[in-house]
């Protein structure tokens, strides 16, 4: 009896997690998926009707942005990575007792709202504004040359905005390498681009693929910096549920558009792990 | 407070207003759409239907009115006479940022016939428009607010609420352009001045539909308040023209204003009251009434069919048609009162504001403002499908 009581206890355990589960992300994604397969019009009334047209449609009409959405969103993950990785093991490796606070920095910015950073953006990357009159006395911009309200901007705003999520998983991997794995590698005379290509990188894997996620998963369905930063060419898959969901009112094809971004961002992610080798996935 | 109040509104609009945009536009009266409210469009052009309204369920002024407004869009000394004359506490909420946002915020309750603890919420024409047609809205009774024949005569009978039954206006406005004559090295007069390839990259239109069709129309020739669909999609051929070859920098909202101040835009389609208050921040900016004509819309105060304070409601309504309550809120937020005799009372405060066409525009000016045709919803639904498709190509 005692035994069986035992069993249980997992299950209680688990109750208020599958609870949370049940309620918060399984009802609503089935909701969700019955708007997307619905048929009718705001004023009319939508009805289920097992309407897979709204899937062609979606995917037919918006292939564009869709394309662009995952472009960018891996462009804004590769640079920052290849900004987030040394800072990382800048910070983990030469920070000695200014650590806590490299990473206090990091992080410090993203205390102001999301919203607020990127329109500091706005107002740093103005026509007028010092950066562009810097890269045009430098040449490295045309006279009439911008970068607000470009593909330059989006995706820097995207790098931007994101790069905590980046840096922080990388040092945490890099943080746990023992030193002395380095110094034995050392011993054994490899030169120091050897050791961190055999030793630390093989080791810091697994905070590279995380931070390589949380980076380009929130990236691909992003929309304010699009809308902010960009132009109506540089519109993304965000800016589009936005649109259909709040303007055109049309909620099918914007819970069509939703799934379709989870499935795009999940095959994404599967790919990726097969690419890396799932051991990755679990550090 | 003269600096004070310059500090403290400016900055804010340029926040806020992006959404306003959404629904400015569109607005006026045209609204919408669905002109058609379910009761029947009698366009009896003597005003105030006479259906007797449910009566208030109790004709006693509510300790506390909870009044939804959009930022920066009174100024607070009239809610304190208020308070002052009838003890009347107003919960003054500025959370209105965009009329389509703010409809997804009250679509549930409002559906479902739930309280949004709103007694007055303020939207545009053509959202005002959809809320009628939705049954969301209390049918105003008149005999509350006898001020209402102050309403000024072309604001009476929209195609949306003929009479004004569910709505009054709060403030009108027009939409034009907004440019610095500095930056675009000449004086602009015409529309079609934003095609100029000379702004290339410095120009915005806004996404609010009605608006930048009905301007981009206007400039072909056409008339917004005839627009077919077919005229809509050669304006939105040239838009997206315009947009290809990099013509265009962006959609906006209220956002055009910081644009505007820092000098990335140089042409912007843009609302008259902003572009008053932005010269504070950047004198040189112009504002331009387009010589082929520009489109004019009204937010309007409306009840939910919801609200707990119905009465009081009405009599702040009442209170805020009073000339001079209006013209004290019209010098501060300096969009066009659509309130009459406000001009004498705008005098008094201040001759400037008096003779500025854009806060009491003269006749002449009024008669070459355009209101975009009421659409219904399957139209509106392809006429914003159209739009949307350039906005977010």
């Amino acid at each position: 009896m005692r035994g069986r009581l035992r069993a249980l206890v997992p299950y209680v355990m688990a109750a208020p997690g599958v609870a949370w589960l049940v309620l918060f992300f399984l009802v609503p994604i089935l909701t969700l998926a019955q708007t997307s397969l619905s048929r009718g019009t705001f004023f009319t009334g939508f009805h289920f009707a097992w309407d897979w047209r709204n899937y062609l449609d979606a995917l037919t009409t918006f292939d564009q942005q869709f394309i662009r959405s995952f472009e960018y969103a891996g462009m804004a993950t590769l640079i920052a990575l290849a900004v987030g990785y040394p800072l990382a093991y800048a910070i983990a490796f030469r920070g000695g007792r200014y650590k806590t606070l490299l990473l206090a920095l990091v992080v410090l910015p993203f205390f102001t709202t999301y919203l607020i950073r990127t329109l500091a953006w706005m107002t740093i990357l103005a026509d007028e504004g010092p950066v562009v009159k810097a890269l045009k006395v430098l040449h490295l911009l045309p006279a009439d040359g911008r970068l607000l309200a470009t593909t330059i901007a989006v995706v820097g705003g995207l790098t931007y905005n994101f790069l905590p999520f980046m840096v922080l998983p990388i040092y945490v991997a890099l943080e746990k390498i023992e030193p002395e794995l380095v110094d034995a590698a050392r011993d054994l005379y490899a030169s120091s681009f050897r050791a961190f290509r055999r030793v630390v990188l093989p080791l810091s894997m697994p905070g590279v693929f995380a931070g390589s996620l949380l980076t380009f998963i929130p990236a691909a369905g992003d929309f304010i910096n699009a809308q902010l930063l960009g132009t109506s060419r540089q519109t993304m898959i965000g800016n589009v549920i936005q649109s259909q969901f709040l303007v055109l009112l049309d909620y099918p094809t914007a819970a069509a558009l939703s799934f379709l971004l989870m499935a795009a961002i999940l095959l994404a992610v599967f790919v990726y792990a097969r690419l890396l080798g799932t051991e990755q996935l679990t550090g | 407070m003269g600096d004070d109040r310059r500090w403290s509104r400016v900055p804010a609009r340029r926040l806020t207003r992006r959404q306003f945009l959404v629904g400015t536009g569109a607005s006026l009266l045209v609204a919408c759409a669905r002109g058609i409210q379910p009761q029947g469009p009698t366009p009896t052009p003597t005003g105030p239907s006479p259906t007797p309204a449910s009566p208030s369920p109790s004709p006693t002024l509510s300790d506390i009115l909870n009044f939804a407004n959009w930022p920066f869009y009174i100024d607070k000394k009239t809610l304190r006479d208020f308070r002052k004359q009838y003890g009347v506490n107003v919960n003054y909420i500025e959370e209105i940022n965009d009329n389509v946002e703010y409809f997804a915020k009250i679509r549930e309750p409002l559906s479902r016939r739930q309280s949004i603890e709103r007694d007055i919420i303020v939207l545009t024409d053509w959202m005002a428009s959809r809320l009628i047609k939705l049954g969301w809205l209390a049918e105003l009774d008149k005999d509350n607010i006898p001020n209402w024949t102050n309403l000024v005569d072309t604001l009476e009978n929209p195609s949306f609420d003929p009479g004004r039954r569910f709505s009054l206006p709060w403030q009108s406005g027009f939409t034009g352009i907004g440019y610095n004559p500095k930056l675009t090295g000449r004086k602009l007069t015409s529309v079609n001045d934003i095609f100029d390839p000379a702004f290339k990259g410095h120009v915005t239109m806004l996404t609010e539909m009605r608006d930048t069709l009905g301007l981009v129309l206007l400039g072909m020739g056409v008339a917004p308040e005839e627009a077919t669909l077919e005229d809509a999609e050669a304006a939105v051929e040239r838009i997206k023209e315009a947009v290809e070859t990099g013509q265009i920098r962006r959609f906006t909202g209220n956002d055009y204003g910081p644009d505007l101040v820092r000098g990335d835009a140089w042409v912007s389609f843009a609302w008259s009251g902003d572009v008053v208050q932005l010269k504070q921040d950047n004198p040189d900016l112009e504002w331009l009434f387009p010589e082929e004509g520009f489109m004019f819309w009204s937010d309007n105060m409306l009840i939910p069919i919801t609200a707990e304070h119905k009465f009081t409601a009405e009599t702040f309504m009442n209170f805020v048609y009073d000339p001079k309550i209006a013209a004290q809120i019209a010098a501060f937020v300096q969009f066009v009162s659509p309130v009459e005799g406000v001009k004498e009372e705008l005098t008094k405060i201040d001759p400037a504001l008096a003779e500025n066409p854009l806060i009491v525009p003269d006749p002449e000016t009024l008669a070459r403002a355009h209101i975009f045709r009421p659409l219904d919803p399957e139209e509106e639904q392809q006429f914003e499908q159209l739009f949307q498709s350039v906005v977010r190509a």
